[in-house]
């Protein structure tokens, strides 16, 4: 744990006497506030769940895989981003709007299916064209955003690109706006297409029940992953678009085309767009021209997550938005509403006091944190502190924003660090 | 140094102490409305109430009367036309709302003809955007001309919860057609809205009876004792959402889980899974597209809600999502649409008469049931202003605008499409008419196989507790 002062060292020999340290001082109640409330919310949840009050195994079970799959779209969404951070550090905020495109002209063609039939009829030819069409939207809607938005700012400075790429995508979002209306197309329906039973119902996995649809979808994203890790690691192409990541302008001297490299970078980053598309189909089946918004802020969240410009980080990170955003507010928040015990309220304080004076009294500040966390428990017990919140679901977007805001004041790289080009290392 | 870290640690602890004893009892204030003023500063709020067949209970306003002076009057000069205006959702993806309200009080203006030798006119209709901030802006370009009589308007609630404070204030009436936030007006037991206004009517319904319609059909027409409710935070949502789990457990029922989804959601599984947790009978969803769609569309998947019958309002009944297969069998509950043949307007107007002025005028049919409403509230400032101008015999006209609110107040009886008119103290004015139906699959047409109908004196006592 990091402690308060450990963190700014060089402010140290600057501090004459009692001077206080406002910033540190607020990270430090910020984490030991967020680590109280996690505590009391978890605490408080597997004491209402073991009560009856809670939610059932199975329901809880029910939101992780939910969060999962949800998770491993803006996962896929998120690779857009980490890599065309990698390779040009910035934060391309179309790549929602790229995903979206793929989205629409895909429920175009599954609607045109199904109006002849042959989404009934031919059901696997059917939703091949159908994902190729996605994906061919989105890797050329990505090229040419490319193209047209960010080749010309090459060398300008990074904020430019950047708030290029938010005109972009009011762009995009207002053009289908017009070209498709307000209203939300729905594709068409996966019951009577002669799938197996599994993929409309639940896969059993002894315990472990998965609704076909989301099982789909997170292997699918594995693969797609897995596939794009090759990719990366394995090929000429993915050695090139390392190198101009770690430098351009050296890679440019060792012979490779920096343009075409990052060509097929959005090029990549838009066909897995494509894919989630496809996956968000599945899923939900809705889509409008804002489908995109949401979903590109929370893969964007993502990949800063998991650590951004790092591919495996990305898909970590989204899981995970998916998983503490699906599962947070039933927990933790439900949590809250717990009142502690009396006894455990005073035991808890008398720990906290003894922790911060012996810490003390040995010269660390190591058990501060703890100490700190322990008090507010222990005062909140005392004043039977019970929270409940209501509309737990309104608050859901919070819970997954905050979880990026504490990854990052406690591990600033994110969960599996950057990979940054060395210029941004300086 | 370990003494200063060690005070830090006592300051931050202290500041801590403070917080927890400051969130100590325990309560969260969950019912806040966004509009906190009862009555806006500016407006004279001594207006005496109408003399309105119920009688005033608690809180009626002292009876002092008003010098006709104090809210001014409005001088028409000879050859010169009434100024009304309408503030309705004219663009945007509410404007299927807004614009056949619009265009109703156009139709209206013109079968009710001159005032007293004067035309009316209606000027640009405005646009509230259906949001606070298109309230905002239009109030003020209303309130500028202080020519403006009267406002028929706004569609949406959280316009009017803005426009009606500076409206009230230029000492102009509104009457809105489709507003049916409770907040608005009262909650039907003499107590005023959060933002209620002196000079705002409206014709359209009030939720609590929506609300209340609702819980009694599940009640006892469905035979459901145990219901959830869920919104989406809007105040018209939450609002229709909390009348009907009033009226329901008022009725014996138990609303199990009461919850809001996010507004641009769309996995549904975490609270169709807090849901599950009560074991509802039926789930209530007054909600809006595009969350609307993927409740019904999730919550087959979702253990332990196979089998829950869904119902939804009149947010719902749109076509895209009555084309949704997952929608067929649901219920919804909004205003009573088959308005009798025979309800005619005091301009000899049949709602048969003006659909078919309405169709060829316009070259479609209404896309939004408020268009009665709409002509109801036209025709009822029209008539009101045509008993309190007074004629100065030099061809020009004087209208007391407070002699406007109270004749406004006192309207009872008033023939309109969508039956008689009768205004409470709070200017809810409208028919109070709601049904119920069921969707049976066909995609095309909005569903008119009414279960349930019940009016005012039906769910007033359900309401109130009488």
């Amino acid at each position: 744990m990091a402690t308060v002062t450990e963190r700014a060292p060089a402010s140290n020999g600057l501090r004459v006497g009692w001077t206080f340290d406002w910033v540190e001082s607020f990270l430090f109640v910020v984490k030991a506030f967020s680590a109280f409330v996690i505590l009391w919310g978890l605490i408080g949840y597997i004491a209402l769940a073991s009560s009856g009050e809670a939610l059932t195994g199975e329901a809880l079970r029910d939101l992780i895989v939910a969060g999962v799959a949800q998770g491993s779209m803006y996962g896929l969404i998120a690779l857009g981003y980490s890599m065309v951070y990698g390779v040009l550090g910035f934060i391309n905020f179309a790549h929602g709007e790229v995903f979206m495109s793929g989205a629409i002209v895909g429920y175009f063609t599954a609607d045109a299916f199904f109006r002849t039939g042959m989404w009934t009829n031919n059901f696997y030819v059917s939703i091949v064209v159908v994902l190729l069409a996605a994906v061919a939207t989105s890797t050329a809607l990505a090229v040419l955003i490319e193209r047209i938005a960010y080749r010309p700012l090459r060398g300008a400075p990074r904020l430019i690109p950047l708030i290029t790429s938010i005109g972009v995508s009011f762009f995009i979002q207002n053009a289908v706006l017009g070209l498709t209306g307000p209203t939300v197309k729905t594709y068409p329906p996966l019951t009577e297409v002669g799938l197996p039973e599994w993929v409309t119902g639940r896969v059993n996995f002894g315990i472990f029940a998965i609704d076909g649809t989301k099982l789909i979808a997170v292997v699918v994203a594995l693969l797609s992953m897995l596939v794009l890790y090759q990719f990366v690691t394995r090929t000429k192409t993915g050695r090139a678009m390392r190198a101009v990541a770690e430098d351009k302008e050296i890679a440019a001297l060792m012979g490779i085309n920096v343009d075409r490299t990052i060509v097929t970078t959005f090029a990549v980053g838009g066909s897995m767009a494509g894919v989630a598309a496809l996956l968000w189909a599945i899923l939900f089946r809705g889509v409008n021209s804002f489908t995109g918004f949401l979903p590109g802020i929370k893969a964007f969240t993502a990949a800063v997550l998991g650590g951004i410009g790092n591919l495996v980080g990305a898909m970590i990170g989204g899981i995970a938005l998916g998983v503490f955003e699906g599962v947070g507010p039933q927990t933790i928040l439900f949590g809250l509403r717990w009142e502690v015990p009396l006894w455990l309220g005073l035991v808890l304080l008398a720990t906290g006091v003894l922790a911060v004076v012996s810490g003390r009294a040995r010269g660390t500040s190591r058990l501060y944190l703890p100490g700190a966390i322990a008090i507010l428990g222990g005062v909140a017990g005392v004043l039977s502190w019970s929270q409940t919140i209501p509309g737990l679901f309104q608050i859901k977007d919070v819970v997954a924003f905050y979880a990026l805001f504490l990854v990052l004041i406690f591990r600033p790289s994110g969960l599996l660090g950057e990979r940054l080009a060395l210029e941004d290392r300086a | 140094m370990r003494n200063k870290r060690f005070r830090y640690l006592l300051a931050v602890l202290a500041a801590f102490a403070l917080l927890a004893a400051a969130c100590g009892d325990g309560t969260s204030e969950t019912t806040a409305a966004p509009g906190d003023t009862t009555t806006t500063s500016a407006a004279p709020d001594t207006t005496a109430p109408p003399e309105t067949t119920a009688p005033p209970e608690t809180t009626a306003p002292p009876e002092t009367t008003v010098p006709p002076s104090e809210l001014g009057t409005v001088e028409v000069a000879a050859g010169e036309a009434i100024q009304i205006r309408s503030l309705q959702a004219i663009t945007g993806d509410v404007s299927f709302l807004g614009i056949p309200n619009q265009r109703a009080t156009e139709l209206a203006i013109l079968d009710y003809g001159q005032i007293q030798g004067h035309d009316v006119n209606m000027g640009q209709g405005l646009d509230d955007l259906c949001l606070n901030e298109g309230g905002q802006a239009a109030g003020q370009t209303i309130v500028a001309d202080t020519q403006v009589v009267g406002v028929i308007g706004t569609s949406c609630s959280g316009a009017a919860v803005a426009a009606a404070p500076l409206i009230s204030a230029a000492g102009m009436v509104m009457i809105s057609p489709a507003n049916t936030s409770p907040a608005l007006t009262s909650d039907l037991q003499g107590n005023p809205g959060t933002d209620f206004n002196v000079g705002y009517y409206r014709t359209a319904h009030n939720d609590l009876f929506q609300g209340a319609a609702a819980a009694k059909f599940v009640f006892e027409e469905l035979g459901l004792t145990t219901a959830a409710a869920i919104h989406d935070g809007d105040p018209y949502t939450n609002g229709l959402a909390s009348a009907f789990r009033s009226a329901y457990e008022a009725l014996g029922g138990t609303v199990s889980v009461f919850t809001a989804v996010n507004k641009g959601d769309t996995d549904m599984t975490p609270v169709l899974t807090e849901v599950a947790a009560g074991s509802p009978q039926l789930i209530f969803f007054p909600i809006f597209p595009p969350e609307g769609d993927f409740i019904v569309q999730q919550v087959g998947g979702v253990s332990g809600l196979e089998d829950v019958v869904l119902m939804a309002a009149d947010g719902l009944l749109v076509s895209n999502f009555l084309a949704l297969p997952e929608s067929t069998g649901m219920y919804f509950s909004g205003p009573n649409t088959n308005f009798a043949a025979e309800n005619a307007s005091v301009t000899g107007v049949t709602p048969t008469d003006f659909l078919a002025t309405y169709e060829s005028t316009y070259g479609e049919a209404p896309s939004a049931p408020f268009w009665a409403h709409s002509y109801d509230a036209t025709i009822m400032l029209l008539s009101a202003i045509d008993a309190v101008a007074v004629d100065n015999g030099d061809g020009s006209l004087t209208i007391d605008r407070q002699a406007l609110r109270d004749e406004l107040s006192a309207t009872s009886g008033f023939a309109g499409l969508i039956g008689s008119l009768t205004c409470d103290e709070f200017g809810d004015c409208g028919s109070q008419e709601i049904s119920v139906v069921l969707h049976e699959g066909d995609a095309d047409a909005t569903p008119t196989n009414v279960q349930f109908s019940a009016g005012r004196e039906d769910l007033l006592p359900l309401i109130t507790g009488g």
